[in-house]
This record gives C-alpha cells, sequence and structure tokens, in this order.
C-alpha cells in the first residue's frame, strides 16, 4: 500500500515568533520551522498502517527550498521518501494556487491514499484537502478518526466524526483522508531515524516539471491578498494558585465570587 | 516555552545533531522529567526509562552502526546525556555508563568481542558497567589489589569493587584486575568483560546515596570468577592504558551531564523567578535575583562551548586529549554545583524542599565534581600536562 502524506512547513508555534514581513507575506526568517502539528497526526496514521499493510510513505511538500530541511524530521519518524514542490513562482500563492500545484504532483505519483491534517497551524484555511480531492476525483473523507484500508478489497473504510458521534464511510480506493489528532499522537522519531534521514530521497520539482504555467498559479495569480494583519489582545495577568486541591479550589471559587462570576 | 534561544545547527552542530538534541529533549521534557522527583524519592533503579532511552535508540547512540549501534560521535553522544540530565541526572547516568562500561571494548575489542558483545548493548537489551574503582584504590586507580590469574585457558578473578554505578543491572561487567603484580605500575593491569550472572559474581550491597539516587551503586564480589582468556580485551598488561584512554572519552560525559544538571536548575530558577511575587513585583526584578540568573547563565554556556569544544578535539585525536577531557569536567563540574546552589538560594525556602526540583539538582550535581576522577585529579592531568609529565 501507498500512502502520501500532505506535509507543510509552518513557524514553530512553541517559538511564538510567526509574524507577516512587509509585503504581508510569511516571514520564514523570523521563526524556525517545524512540521505542521496536524500533518504529524496524519504522518503516524500512515506509518501505523503501512506498518500493518506493509508499503511506503511518501511525503509531498510545496515550499521554499527550506523546506527540505523540515520534511528531514518527517523522514526521521519513517516516511520512505519526499517530493519538494520548490518554485519562486510560488511565493504568495493562494489556497486556490496551492490545490492546484499540490494536485499535478499528486498526478505524477502512485498511490492507494492520500492523507492531509485537519489544518495547518499557519493558513487555519482547512480547505486544501477537499480541493485536491475534487481536482483529482477522488472519494474525500473528512474528519477520521479510524482508518481501515482492505487492500486486497481496493476499499477503505473511515470513522467519520460527526456533531452526535460518528459515521462509517466506505470509499474505493485510491481516495483521499482528512485526518484529526484522534487518530493517536505522533511518535518520536528514533535515532536510527534521524541519522538514516539523511540518504533518503527527497525530489525536487519545479512548476515547470509539473507542467505548471508561473503566471497562472502561485503568487502573480493569487486570489486573496492579505490587507492587514493583527495580534489578539493580550491575555490579563494570571493568577496561580498553589497548595492542595481543597485550598485551590477554595482560592478559585473565592476568586470567581469576587468577580461576581458565581 | 523555552525563556532563551537555544542554538540553531550552523556555528557547531549539524542538521542530524541538532534534530537528535531536540528529539531526546522532548522525550526528555514529556516522558523523563514527570518521573524523576519519584525516581529520586524511591530510589529503585528506573526500568522504564532504560525502556524508553532503548527503544528511542538512545542507548546505541555510542555504538557503530555495523554492530547495530547509532554511530554517534562523542560531541553527539554528550548532546543526548545533556538534554536527559537537564530532566534527571539518574536518567543520564543509564546513557553515561553504557558509554563508560563499554569504552574499553570499544577502543581496544578484538572484531569478534565487538561482534559477540556490542549487538546487545547497542539495542539496549543489556547493560554494562565499568569495574574499576575499589575501596582502597579510588584516585589511585593503580593501586588495584583485585587479581586475575592464569589458569589454562581461563584466568580466575579476585577482588571486590566499590561504587560501581549500575552494578547491579548490568549484564556484562568491564573489570580490571592486576594480572602482572611484579611489572611495572603501568603494566600491571589488564582488562576483563564478565558476563554475569556467573559463579563466583555477588552484589555484595548498595550504597546509600545523597544524590543520583535511582542509579544502583554497588559493591561488587568476585570469588574465583573463571572468565576465558578470550574475554580479556587487548593484551596482558594493557588494563592501565585502557582505562585511561576511557576516561579521555568518558570524562566530557560526565561533564555533559553537568552542563544539563546546572541548565535544568536554571530553567528552573527563571521560572520562579518570573512567576514568584514579594514586595509587590516578581523577584526577578530585584537586580540582586537578576544578577544572580545573569551569572549563572553565563557560566552554564561557557562549560557547554568548553565541552563542545573539548568533543571535537579529543574526536580529532589530539594529543593532549586527557587534558581536555579533565578541564571540561572540571568546569562543567564546578558550574553545576554552583548553579544549582544558585538555584536554590533564588527558590529561598522553596528551594530547600522537594516541592521543587532544585534540591534534587544540588544533591545530584555533587556528584560530578567526585566521579570519573575528583575535581582534584582533573587539576592534577590538567598541571602534568602544562608541565610535561604525561602520566
Amino acid at each position: 500500500m501507498h500512502i502520501v502524506v500532505l506535509t507543510k512547513p509552518v513557524p514553530d508555534p512553541a517559538a511564538a515568533a510567526e509574524r507577516l514581513g512587509p509585503d504581508m507575506r510569511l516571514d520564514r526568517a523570523a521563526s524556525p520551522a517545524v512540521v505542521n502539528g496536524n500533518d504529524e497526526y496524519a504522518l503516524e496514521a500512515a506509518l501505523k498502517l503501512v506498518e500493518a499493510h506493509g508499503g511506503e510513505v511518501t511525503l509531498l511538500t510545496m515550499a521554499p527550498p527550506g523546506g527540505a530541511d523540515t520534511m528531514r524530521k518527517a523522514l526521521a519518524m519513517g516516511a520512505t521518501r519526499g517530493v519538494l514542490v520548490t518554485d519562486p513562482a510560488l511565493a504568495g500563492a493562494c489556497v486556490r494556487s496551492t490545490d492546484e500545484v499540490l494536485a499535478a504532483a499528486l498526478r505524477e505519483l502512485t498511490f492507494d491514499l492520500v492523507f492531509s491534517g485537519f489544518d495547518t497551524s499557519d493558513g487555519n484555511a482547512g480547505v486544501v484537502g477537499a480541493a485536491i480531492a475534487a481536482r483529482l476525483r477522488l472519494p474525500y473523507l473528512s474528519n477520521a478518526a479510524k482508518i481501515e484500508p482492505e487492500p486486497d478489497a481496493g476499499l477503505v473504510r473511515v470513522r467519520r466524526i460527526t456533531p452526535t458521534g460518528y459515521d462509517v464511510l466506505e470509499a474505493p480506493m485510491p481516495a483521499l483522508v482528512v485526518c484529526t489528532q484522534v487518530l493517536g499522537e505522533p511518535r518520536y522519531p528514533t535515532l536510527k531515524g534521524i541519522m538514516s534521514a539523511r540518504s533518503k530521497e527527497i525530489a525536487s520539482r519545479s512548476l515547470a516539471d509539473l507542467g505548471l504555467d508561473g503566471a497562472r498559479v502561485g503568487g502573480a495569480a493569487a486570489t486573496t491578498e492579505v490587507l492587514d494583519s493583527r495580534k489578539p489582545p493580550a491575555r490579563g495577568a494570571t493568577t496561580v494558585v498553589r497548595g492542595s486541591a481543597a485550598e485551590g479550589a477554595a482560592a478559585i471559587v473565592s476568586l470567581l465570587a469576587s468577580r461576581r462570576l458565581i | 516555552m523555552h525563556p532563551v534561544s537555544i542554538p540553531p545547527s550552523g556555528h557547531r552542530l549539524t542538521d542530524e545533531q541538532v534534530l537528535l538534541r531536540d528529539t531526546v529533549r522532548e522525550l526528555a521534557d514529556a516522558r523523563i522529567a514527570p518521573r524523576a522527583a519519584d525516581i529520586d524519592r524511591t530510589g529503585e533503579f528506573p526500568e522504564d526509562i532504560r525502556r524508553l532511552l532503548a527503544d528511542h535508540d538512545v542507548l546505541g547512540l555510542p555504538f557503530p552502526a555495523e554492530h547495530g549501534g547509532v554511530g554517534g560521535d562523542l560531541l553527539t553522544v554528550c548532546l543526548a546525556i545533556e538534554q536527559i540530565a537537564r530532566a534527571c541526572t539518574t536518567s543520564s547516568l543509564i546513557l553515561a555508563v553504557q558509554d563508560l562500561g563499554s569504552l574499553p571494548l570499544r577502543l581496544g575489542g578484538s572484531p569478534e568481542q565487538l561482534a559477540r558483545w556490542v549487538p546487545p548493548l547497542a539495542s539496549g537489551e543489556t547493560l554494562i558497567c565499568f569495574g574499576l574503582t575499589e575501596a582502597e584504590a579510588g584516585s589511585d586507580a593503580a593501586a588495584l589489589r583485585t587479581t586475575a590469574v592464569r589458569d589454562g585457558d581461563d584466568y580466575l578473578i579476585n577482588g571486590t569493587k566499590r561504587f560501581i554505578t549500575n552494578g547491579s543491572v548490568a549484564g556484562l561487567v568491564t573489570v580490571f584486575a592486576v594480572t602482572n603484580p611484579d611489572a611495572p605500575r603501568h603494566r600491571r593491569l589488564s582488562c576483563f568483560v564478565v558476563e554475569v550472572p556467573t559463579e563466583g559474581f555477588r552484589v555484595a550491597r548498595l550504597e546509600h546515596k545523597m544524590g543520583i539516587r535511582g542509579s544502583p551503586t554497588a559493591e561488587l564480589e568476585l570469588t574465583n570468577v573463571r572468565v576465558p582468556a578470550a574475554n580479556r580485551i587487548g593484551e596482558d598488561g594493557d588494563g592501565w592504558t585502557l582505562a585511561m584512554r576511557t576516561f579521555e572519552r568518558s570524562r566530557p560525559g560526565i561533564a555533559a551531564q553537568a552542563v544539563g544538571i546546572a541548565q535544568g536548575a536554571l530553567d528552573a530558577a527563571v521560572d520562579y523567578a518570573r512567576q514568584r511575587k514579594q514586595f509587590g513585583q516578581r523577584i526577578g526584578e530585584f537586580q540582586m535575583i537578576g544578577a544572580m540568573l545573569a551569572d549563572m547563565d553565563a557560566q552554564v554556556e561557557a562549560a557547554r562551548q568548553l565541552l563542545y569544544t573539548a568533543c571535537e578535539v579529543i574526536e580529532a585525536g589530539a594529543p593532549d586529549a586527557a587534558r581536555w577531557a579533565a578541564m571540561c569536567k572540571l568546569v562543567a563540574g564546578d558550574t553545576a554545583m554552583r548553579v544549582t546552589t544558585d538555584a536554590v538560594q533564588v527558590f529561598g525556602g522553596y528551594g530547600y524542599v522537594d516541592e521543587f526540583p532544585v534540591e534534587r539538582m544540588m544533591r545530584d550535581a555533587k556528584i560530578t565534581q567526585l566521579y570519573e576522577g575528583t575535581q582534584q585529579i582533573q587539576r592534577l592531568v590538567i598541571a602534568r600536562a602544562l608541565l610535561g609529565r604525561g602520566d
């Protein structure tokens, strides 16, 4: 079984240094990049499935050339190889371009399943997976809490989380699955995985390689424009309550009462 | 969030070393730090942490890839020890002693010996300890009384080893014993790998210690322990040289542990100084506290950079490797003691009780000034290198 996992480098949330540059695009020098957290959950789900069924996991990333460094950690977790779509014309690409480019890259690959994370911690659009499925006419299985492929039957069953419980969906493969954190915590790379990641292949693809026109996708053809960006208002002062559970409860009740909240 | 930035790759660390260091740090923060107080309180060897380190190949770091290890160089091993020690000194000793105990084998072992013993060590299935010290032979390691007498194709080993870290949990013991009582001081010893349990080998007792309380420090009795001559590492009489070459590569590991302990204490003190209020302001805003934190930070970074330089110099095969090993251990050990003591001071009365980790770190720091050569021995090694007496 062959699974492609969409992985995006995003500013490290732990560094809390994400900001836009004067061109209203992400200032990539301001913050170290990491693999998008939700994509790591998708990768973990993919790794577990190929461990159970055999097969390979390919990472697919659209990013500046530095994206290869970020992919190394995902390769260290156990992915087989990476494909990095990178092209200067892609700077400032909007969601519409992103899904068109990733769909074009997927057309070059052989796969049974494509996994995407629920959304990314920088863009937060959460629609790229759906748009790719639409472009490639793949079955679209969203909000997955459990993924059960049956390679011999060419089918995949997915538990899709709903507001009241879950649905069980079945679709022929290839299919696209949007993964949730319910699938399980991502693993730490093993140290052998880290040492072997450097020798794994990361294939680079430009827009020309994919037969795409840099004037029609990417920054020049962006359908949206960021006009302004503001930080959320600062949180108020934090009060730390120490002591036993009973003392803590009493202090919290007294605080809430003093604000007339209870 | 970490209050200050952690140096990225580029200056001296490779991308892999940075990823490896950060992975070990995340593992230590998430899985080891929450166990540290309990390990200290119960004084029990943390088998779960040994398993965790083995499962993530951390215990395979010092071993060559062809025998199932990760093939990390000295600096990489030290990066891992440092990050584990930041969370729990006892846990960092599992890796440090796996490194120490196996060094004579890695330095002087034959291809057959490496193929036989390294794979279970690299996988972490088997632990190894370093059996040099005796009750009457601490700093003066050549004064060993344990003997190994040739008996056909075997040796018979007799004696008592003391202060042997992980001595009660190891499956292999590197034992140094006198094989040539009449030879010059530096040709008297030979080094053997003893597979335990074996007849005549007994863990006589465990020490009750001030710190590193989850790490079993054992007294080992060897009574007519029969070891094949094939278990001798190197030639008869190579023991002293193997021990000294071991220290050139193991002392940086203890320096790494010391840097880790100091960083852990500094992180805790900074967190506390940002939260704790007295006289209506955060105590970190008082100049006296701020100055202490600044001194601690500068000292930790200085010790770390000396350690990293020492690792590079030793790995490159410098003729004065022993001096570099002694310098980094001396500076880092003293830094750990000073910084942890100051961390307790920043916490005030809270630093003296086990509600916070700094009292444990202060107790743990002390051992780094004592083992693998006291600080006085480190100075002796450095001075001899300066004055041109190489022994």
